[in-house]
């Protein structure tokens, strides 16, 4: 539900490094989301769609690079990408770990014309 | 031709809220007012704790609420019934607080005369973990209910407050819910994080919430 203020927030940043660039288009907006953040790529695209109408932005792709979960376990220091339901380093047994990777959300890179 | 900006540092996705959340902070840092950001499921006893800690601490912290709700002003009139100021916002749909909602409640607020602010933010588990506000601790509610394999489900809020409160332990007996084992997962993501078993219904185990609170409230800024 939330994909409508996150979708905003891409386009108006869109819209301004644009600007700044003095490009005449956007062509591709290129996202970076940690399996954390819970946002729905297919809805992103489809406000993205209909709010970009009439701007720079209208018709531009949106690329989506997802980053899955990464733990380093605090006690033997191991990475691992936890299970389902399952967070047991597999080196050592220890439960979880510090997150490094999952947190992502920003954006990489704009193209323009 | 086309042509590639190159975003050396990457920009945050709520670079904007971002900003609005720091102006709130200057805002509040300035009125001395320490302001903790409620996040839970519906139903997990959001408006229970914070009326319960008014009446804790009545008499020693003044306490102001900013209330979040898709619609209704059922949880500012409850608040308002323990006699601080209330503020209630109606997102109208929306699934979350930003920074622009709570700073126009901010303006409202007797802030100097706010030693404590409570902002409880819609329920969901989701949404607004990505929405920082102004607040200077975040804590979420889990009630004993909903079951312990929550932090499975929805790790990005468990990751990242700065106290969990499990809610409604008068009700372990009559539910599966493995505090042991509940306790050794958050931890294990999210090391820092102080667990706050109690009850809002019986008042167990609340003196060392407010403790806490107090303990936070009191660290210069």
């Amino acid at each position: 539900m939330h994909e409508l203020a996150v979708t905003q927030s891409i386009l108006n940043i869109a819209l301004q490094e644009a600007e700044k660039a003095q490009a005449t288009r956007i062509t591709d907006i290129r996202l970076v989301m940690g399996s954390f953040c819970g946002i729905v790529d297919d809805s992103v695209r489809f406000y993205f769609d209909f709010i970009s109408q009439d701007t720079l932005a209208e018709g531009a792709s949106l690329s989506f690079r997802r980053v899955a979960t990464r733990f380093r376990c605090r006690a033997c220091g191991a990475e691992f990408s936890p299970e389902d339901q399952d967070w047991t380093c597999p080196s050592c047994g220890a439960v979880g770990g510090e997150v490094v990777a999952g947190r992502e959300f920003y954006i990489e890179g704009i193209e323009v014309e | 031709m086309s042509r590639s900006i190159q975003v050396v540092e990457a920009i945050p996705i709520l670079k904007a809220n971002d900003e609005v959340a720091r102006e709130n902070r200057d805002l509040l840092d300035t009125q001395n007012t320490f302001t903790v950001n409620v996040m839970a499921s519906p139903g997990a006893g959001k408006t229970s704790l914070i009326i319960r800690t008014i009446e804790a601490l009545q008499g020693s912290v003044r306490v102001g609420v900013i209330e979040g709700d898709v619609a209704s002003q059922v949880d500012a009139k409850r608040v308002a019934e323990s006699g601080v100021p209330v503020i209630q916002i109606n997102t109208q749909g929306g699934c979350h607080l930003d920074a622009h909602m709570v700073k126009q409640a901010l303006l409202r607020l007797p802030l100097s005369d706010i030693e404590l602010l409570f902002i409880e933010n819609v329920g969901n588990l989701i949404c607004p973990v990505e929405f920082r506000l102004g607040e200077h601790r975040n804590i979420s509610l889990l009630s004993v209910p909903e079951g312990s394999d929550k932090p499975y489900k929805y790790p990005g809020i468990f990751a990242m407050v700065d106290a969990i409160v499990v809610n409604k332990v008068d009700l372990l007996p009559y539910c599966d819910f493995d505090l042991p084992a509940f306790s050794e997962l958050v931890t294990g993501i999210n090391p820092h994080t102080q667990l706050f078993p109690l009850s809002c219904r019986t008042g167990e185990g609340l003196s060392s919430w407010t403790d806490w609170l107090l303990e936070n409230l009191r660290i210069p800024r």
